[in-house]
Formats: C-alpha cells, structure tokens, sequence
C-alpha cells in the first residue's frame, strides 16, 4: 500500500537506500541510567522518606490553619477582617495542597523507580480492520438502499434540513422586536433637565462657565425599566464661553447662554463619555479614548468613534430651569444597521 | 454463561487479588487495568501546561459549584441589606446583593469567588500556552490534526466560559463589558440589532441576560467543554503521547514512566500543587473587588478598567481602530437602499471581527496548510525543537507579537498614566506595531532560529568551546573542543529539514498556478535552510587535531567517574 510507506508506526521507517544511511545518525539508544543519591546511599533514601512526611506534615498543619480562620475569626463589618479571614483561608488552603502536592511528587522523584521504559507505537488502523469496516459500511449502506433509491433519499434529505428550523424558530420569542425603541428617549419638550442620581432639576443660573453636570430626564427614577431609559437619556451638561462654541446653521439656539447638553452614550460601543476635559473642552470616553470636542460639537477628534455625540436641544422654561426643547434629533449610542 | 464457570475455578491469593477480582467479576477492568496501568508516557517540562488547563478546570468545577449554592442570577430590583456598610440601602440586583452576601456573610465565600476567578485567569492561559507548546512542537501533525482542532474549540469555550462568568456579578465593571457586547452586536449589518435584542431579552440592559448567560456559564459551556476534554484525552490515549527526539526515542516508540507508579504520582501531585499554588494567589492577591465598583448604572464608569486578560486583545483591537481619518472621512457608511439607508459601522465591525477571524482561522487550518506546504504526509510522533522549524516558528512568534500589542492597547490609557507619556502617542505607536510588529517578528525569530541551528551544527561537529588556550610544539595557538557524547549529538543532528520542493512541469510543459503558487511558498518557507549533520561531515570535520587532544582528556575524565 502506497499509503503505509508513509512512516506510519509498526511499518519500517527507514525509508533509506543504502547511501542514504550514510548521511543519518544511527540511534545511540538510552542513555545509561544514573543511579540517584537515595539510589546508592540508604542515609539519603532515608533522607528523602522523612522529608515526604515532613512535607505531608506541612499539609495536616495548612488543614488546622484554615479551620483556625474559619472558625476562630468571626466577621465583623470591617473589610480588613474579611481579609484576615480570606489570607487565613488561603495559606491554609495552599499549605494543605501544596504539602501533600510536592510530597507526592518528591517521593517519585527521589524514591519511585525512575528507569526509563520503552514501549512501541502500534498502528491506529491495521490494515485488515480498515478493509473490515470499508465493506461494513458498504454493505449497510447497500442493504439500506439509499444509493438506490433516490426517491427516498431526496425526501429524507428535504425533512432532515427543514426539521431542525423549528429549534431555531421557537427562540423567537428571546426578545421584542427593536421597533422603533432605539430612537426614541425619555426627553420631549418641556422635560427639566435633572441632576444624576438624584433627580433634582436644574437652574440655568446654577450652570456656571467651566461646570459639567451629569444630568438625567425628570422622572426617569420612577418609571418601570429604568436602567434601559437611562442607558439612553443620560446627558451631559456643560456650560462654556458663548465665543467658543461654533453652532452650525440650524443649531445656534439649542443650547442657552453658553449651556449646551450632549448625549454621554458614547457613539462609537456605548459606554458612558464620562470624563470632562475643562481647559480644552475635550469629553473622552474612558472605554476606548474616543475623544470630542465640545468648541466643534462634539466632533470625534482622536480614537475610534466615527459619529459626534448627538445634541440634546435646551431652552430654559418660566421658573428658569432648564428642560429639553424636543428629544434628540438622530439616535443616540452605538450605531445599528436600523439608524439611518 | 460460560465465563461463570472461569470465575469461580480462581481463587485469589492476595488481598489485592481478592479486591480486584470482586469487582472484576461483576463489572470486568482487569482488561483496563492491563492497558493502563503501566502505560509509558514521556516526560518533559512542556507537557505540563496541558495538565495545568485540566486541573485548573477542575478546580472551576468544584469552586463554581460551591458559589452556585449562594448565588442568584436575579436582576430584580433589591435594596443591600448586607454587612458590607458603604453599600447599605443602595438600589442594586439580587444577583449583586447575593454576589456580596458571598463575599461578605459566607465564610470562605470570598475565598471561593477569588480562587474561582484566579483559576478561571489561569485555565485560559494554560489552554493558550499549551497550544503554543503543540504549536511550537509540531504536535498537530498527522496523526494529530483533529485533536489540535478540538484544543481549538476549547480555547474558545474557555473565553466564552470565561466571559459568561465574568458578567455574573452584575456590577459596574462587568456591567460595562456587557454594554461593549452590546454596541458591537449592534453594528453587525442587517442582523445586529435583533441579535441584541433576542441577547438581552429587549433593550440593553433589560432584566434577562444575567439568568441567560447563568445558563450558558454553569451548564452548557462546562458541558461541553467536559466533553471535548474526554474526546482531547481519549486521542491521547489512542495516539499515545508525542516525544521530543533523542538518543533512545524514534517515530514508533513511547519513552517515559510508567502510568503506575511514577507518572500518576507526578500528575496526581501535580494537581495538588496547581490548587495549592491558585489557593496561595487567592489568599494574598484580591481580584474583581466588586465592592468597590457598585452596582450596574448606565451612566457612571471609572477609567482605567481592563478586561480580563484574555478579553484584553479584542477590546485593544477596539481601542486602535481610527473612527474617522482627517476630518472628512469617518468609517460609518450610510448605504442608501430602495427602503431607505443603513449604516454600516465598520469602525466597529473591523476591529471586533477582523483580528479574532484572522488569528482563529490560521489556527484551525494550520496543521493542514503546514501538510499543504511541506506536502509531508508521515506520521510524526517526533517532536520538533522550536528551531528547527524556523519559518513555522516565526509565523507563531509574529502571532504572538501581533496577539500582545492588540493586548497592551487595551492598556494604552494605563500606559499612558503609568509612564507619563501622551495617550495620543501610545495609541499612534501601537498602531504602527500592530502591523510591524509580526513583520519584524517574524524576521528577526527566523534569523534567532537558523543561528540556534549553526551554533548546533558547531557543537555536532566541533563540539563545546572550553576556553582553554593550547599552545602546539610547533608554535600554533589553538582553542581546545570538547567533543560532545554520541547522546547528546544525537539529539542535535536528529530533525528533518526539509528543502524547497521546485514546481514540475505536466506533460504539456506547463506548471500549474496552484504548483507555482506551492512553489513560491515553499520556497518561503525553506529556502533558508541548516541540514542537521551527516556522519560524513563529522568524520572529515576529525581532520582538525582540536578535539583529538580533548578527546583524550574527556575519555579519562569519564573514565575516572
């Protein structure tokens, strides 16, 4: 067979002709074995069995220190007791383990045989078995008579990759369809911009130049799914020099007096933009360095976001706080295939 | 029956003997006793890191098991009512408060969550090591293909596994990774959007995807992943375990320990030492306080967060892409279709699919590529030396260059901080490394390579320099060799070095494309090439009286031991 001259095992491998053996090595065999000191010496066997105990000994020591931190270090509600607790644990795990590990392991070394043992590589696949199974197969696949019968075999084929799309339809039901959802937010008109986490509104006269507030929509603390709200009305207000904002046609009155607010759902994966650069009036995301500039309206200046993070248009209603003129005007967050 | 009747007529004489022949009457072993209990298995420190992934799975098993005991994977809302003082009265999920209650009011609790943790950190990195071991080794050559491919598998499930585990306690932090798994779903076209809805039951965060990925991280992943370890180990079996060459080893034998009683005392103590050393690191070393981080809100983040390691490269892959170029061009396309535009996010899409589909699709079809190549179909039970396989080697370092710098970007801010150097800089170099980095690699490891080959070709021939100066009585200086042993020289001059295969022409006189093609790579991969020594070599290399003077002087000190 052409295929068991490929070095398979229990076949010769010298696949040599005579002037090739010249250009090989023969095979020294193994090497002659070196008697270890407990070998030869009964006060170092004698040695090496009284530190596998010592080392076993370790072991009951390491169990007794974890019974110790188990049960003679009560918790309090300091965290530094629970530390103590947890080391305790732990070495005393670790000693347990290790004790009886290394003893083990040191006992094979030093006393075990350590003569190395030969032993050959039989063929996977004898020759006479692989024939055997050949024909079993064929003839199975005869007497079923599925080569022979298209018929069957073709409606069999049709069942058998329609069958499994019920498994994969009945997950249907895992979630909602997005409909709509993903762009629409908490913020509509007259909605008062309110401080996070507390929910108290905000005045535009509390917004100093150089202040940033983590802001919220007003009621978003008492509606049902909450966090699925915030993870997408959460804004960030910012009040700047009126001169250094830059509002292109259509937008110079969305924000108020120098007050502009600006999702804080990054545009590029979603995490929170939640660091303010006051001096150069940078926002960055701490996730992936997307970078913004406020002066450009929030233009992604450096890192991997490709969109602006999308304006919330202000005004201040008659008691003089601040509330949203409409929603956003483009979907907030990561981009989807749906945006559009 | 009629084996009864053979039963009975053996009395055992033994104590051992009668204990094995009560069971073996009743449920047979004497068959698996003779088949195993003195298998040979080779040694070497290399073969470790396989066993460190299968105790450490272990260890998974019994620590995970302790904490699902405690553990609810609910996101109903709760107020913490738990020991832990800064976090009383706050609004959070039952799967955080019970997360804390373990830390905090079970005793050992914490103790099994930071040993599950530190296990799960070393489970991946063992699996990861050990397959660059079989990489680096020539491990997944014929016959071992299909098991290379299910250490393949394993390597994704252990991440999976790992990341399902890591979102568990619906803290900030893991709050946050789910939110990245979120947005990039997100931006997969067409089906993005409803994966992620079908994900977490809705919009993100909704109140599904703890109990979902519970499922995932205690059931199924395990499941399979213990089924693939018994498929991984059942082909060990069958093929009997690879050796590295050497004086007494050849294609068709197994050199080592018997299973009985060497080998199964180092591996059994070796088990003993991986959960001894993984309880010691999560004595000392505190991981994922979660404590400290709060429960999950969509607007907080703290900066400075890193994944777990073996998330690392992807969120790297993530940080580096440029979203935008100059300030016209960004790289989310709106494609306008008759129904109206889409947006395709390849700022995205690039970093999350390209880098992970690039590395995982070289590594399943690598033993076949290298077969394709090398057009060497033997059997290799045989292992390789690093170097003497040096473009193969220098593939996989440039792998592992590329791997590592899409790694240290998922630090490029602590990088930054840590050596007070400019975010914006770390984030440019990187991205120059990421693509020069493996080219460099790769150079410079099959230069080390073929350097480590003549330097044992030297040794074969000339053998070890000793630094004594002699001066001959005719006035020549010479540095006197030490000839090595014929075991040792057998284990320098013992690999295959193939050459380039040359494109044939067919009959017609033509050279296919896919031949041409063959040829080049081949060409690539061995035209820089060291043969291992001949005998002939060795004996015309005699004619130099270095080593003859050493020789004499090594044959006595042999002599004399």
């Amino acid at each position: 067979m052409a295929d068991s001259s490929h070095g398979a095992p229990g076949t010769s491998v010298t696949v040599a002709t005579p002037d090739r053996e010249l250009d090989e090595f023969e095979n020294p065999g193994l090497p002659p074995h070196r008697p270890r000191l407990a070998d030869r010496d009964r006060r170092a066997e004698k040695r090496a069995e009284r530190q596998v105990a010592l080392l076993f000994f370790i072991s009951v020591l390491g169990t007794l220190l974890f019974f110790v931190g188990y049960f003679a270090i009560p918790l309090n509600e300091t965290v530094e007791r629970l530390r103590l607790q947890n080391l305790m644990l732990g070495l005393g795990t670790a000693f347990a383990m290790l004790g009886i590990g290394v003893g083990i392991v040191h006992w094979a070394k030093t006393l075990m045989p350590d003569h190395e043992v030969t032993e050959s590589r039989h063929e996977i696949r004898p020759e006479r078995d692989r024939q055997d199974a050949e024909k079993i197969v064929n003839d199975i696949l005869d007497e079923s008579g599925i080569k022979r019968r298209p018929l069957i075999r073709n409606t069999l084929l049709g069942a058998a990759i329609l069958a499994p799309l019920p498994a994969i339809a009945i997950f249907r039901d895992l979630g909602p369809l997005p409909g709509n959802t993903l762009k629409q937010t908490m913020w509509d008109t007259g909605v008062r911009l309110t401080r996070d986490p507390s929910g108290t509104p905000i005045r535009a006269s509390d917004v100093t130049v150089g202040s940033a507030f983590h802001v919220i929509p007003e009621g978003l603390n008492e509606v049902e799914n909450k966090l699925e709200e915030k993870a997408k009305a959460v804004v960030l207000l910012m009040r700047l020099d009126p001169e250094e904002l830059n509002p292109s046609p259509g937008r110079e009155n969305w924000g108020y007096d120098g007050i502009v607010a600006y999702s804080k759902i990054c545009t590029h994966v979603g995490c929170p933009v939640a660091l303010y650069e006051q001096q150069t009036h940078h926002l960055l995301c701490p996730c992936h360095q997307s970078t913004f500039d406020l002066e450009q309206e929030c233009k992604v200046i450096f890192g991997p976001a490709a969109r602006p993070l999308p304006q919330l248009p202000i005004e201040v209603d008659d008691e003089g706080y601040l509330v949203a003129s409409s929603d956003f005007q483009e979907p907030v967050g990561p981009s989807f295939w749906e945006r559009g | 029956m009629s084996s009864s009747t053979a039963t009975q007529t053996y009395v055992p004489k033994t104590r051992v003997g009668k204990v094995t022949d009560y069971v073996d009457s009743r449920v047979g072993g004497s068959g698996i006793v003779k088949e195993f209990g003195r298998k040979i298995f080779p040694d070497h420190w290399t073969f470790m890191f396989g066993e460190v992934a299968l105790y450490t799975f272990v260890i998974l098993l019994i620590s995970g098991t302790f904490l699902t005991f405690f553990y609810d994977p609910s996101m109903a809302e709760t107020h913490y009512e738990g020991s832990y003082l800064p976090l009383r009265g706050v609004e959070m999920s039952v799967a955080y408060a019970s997360s804390l209650d373990i830390s905090f009011d079970i005793r050992g609790g914490l103790f099994m969550r930071q040993i599950h943790h530190w296990a799960a950190l070393l489970f991946a990195a063992s699996v990861a090591v050990h397959m660059l071991r079989v990489f680096f080794t020539g491990a997944f050559r014929r016959p071992r293909e299909f098991n290379w491919v299910v250490g393949c598998v394993l390597l994704i499930l252990s991440l999976a596994a790992g990341f399902t585990g890591y979102s568990l306690p619906d803290d900030l932090l893991s709050g946050n990774g789910l939110r990245i798994i979120d947005g990039v779903m997100k931006a997969i076209p067409v089906v993005g959007t409803y994966l992620s809805f079908f994900l977490f039951g809705g919009e993100f965060p909704g109140t599904m995807i703890i109990g979902r990925l519970y499922v995932l991280h205690i059931l199924l992943i395990p499941a399979v992943i213990l089924l693939l370890i018994g498929i991984h180990l059942f082909m060990v079996v069958l093929h009997k375990h690879t050796q590295f060459a050497g004086p007494g080893r050849t294609n068709t034998n197994v050199v080592g320990y018997p299973v009985g009683p060497v080998y199964a005392a180092k591996a059994g103590g070796f088990f003993f030492i991986v959960f001894g050393v993984l309880a010691a690191i999560a004595a000392a070393f505190t991981i994922n306080p979660i404590w400290n981080y709060g429960p999950y809100d969509p607007s907080p983040v703290s900066a400075g967060t890193q994944p777990d390691w073996y998330i690392g490269w992807v969120d790297g892959a993530l940080r580096l892409m440029p979203g935008t170029i100059g300030s016209n061009f960004d790289f989310e396309f709106m494609i306008p279709f008759p129904w109206g535009v889409n947006a395709l996010s390849l700022n995205v899409l690039i970093p999350a699919l390209v880098p992970a589909t690039i590395v995982f699709a070289l590594m399943f079809a690598w033993p076949w590529i290298e077969a394709w190549v090398t057009k060497d179909r033997r059997e290799h039970h045989l292992l390789n030396r690093p170097r003497n396989a040096p473009t193969r080697t220098a593939i996989g370092v440039a792998g592992i260059v590329f791997y590592c710098v899409l790694w240290a970007a998922a630090s490029s801010d602590l990088i930054a901080t840590h050596f007070l150097v400019s975010l914006n800089d770390v984030t440019y170099w990187l991205r120059f490394l990421v693509i020069f980095g493996p080219i460099l690699a790769f150079m410079a490891t099959r230069r080390i390579a073929l350097a480590l080959q003549r330097k044992d070709r030297e040794i074969a021939l000339h053998g070890r320099e000793t630094g004594r100066i002699v001066r001959l009585p005719h006035g020549e200086f010479i540095e006197v060799h030490e000839p090595v042993d014929d075991y040792k020289r057998y284990t320098l001059v013992s690999f295959d070095s193939p050459e380039v295969t040359v494109p044939k022409a067919d009959a017609d006189g033509k050279i296919g494309l896919l031949d041409k093609v063959h040829g080049r790579v081949s060409r690539f991969f061995f035209e820089d090439r060291v043969a291992p020594v001949t005998p002939k070599e060795l004996s015309a290399s005699h004619g130099d009286h270095h080593d003859e003077i050493a020789g004499a002087k090594d044959r006595e000190s042999i002599a004399s031991h």
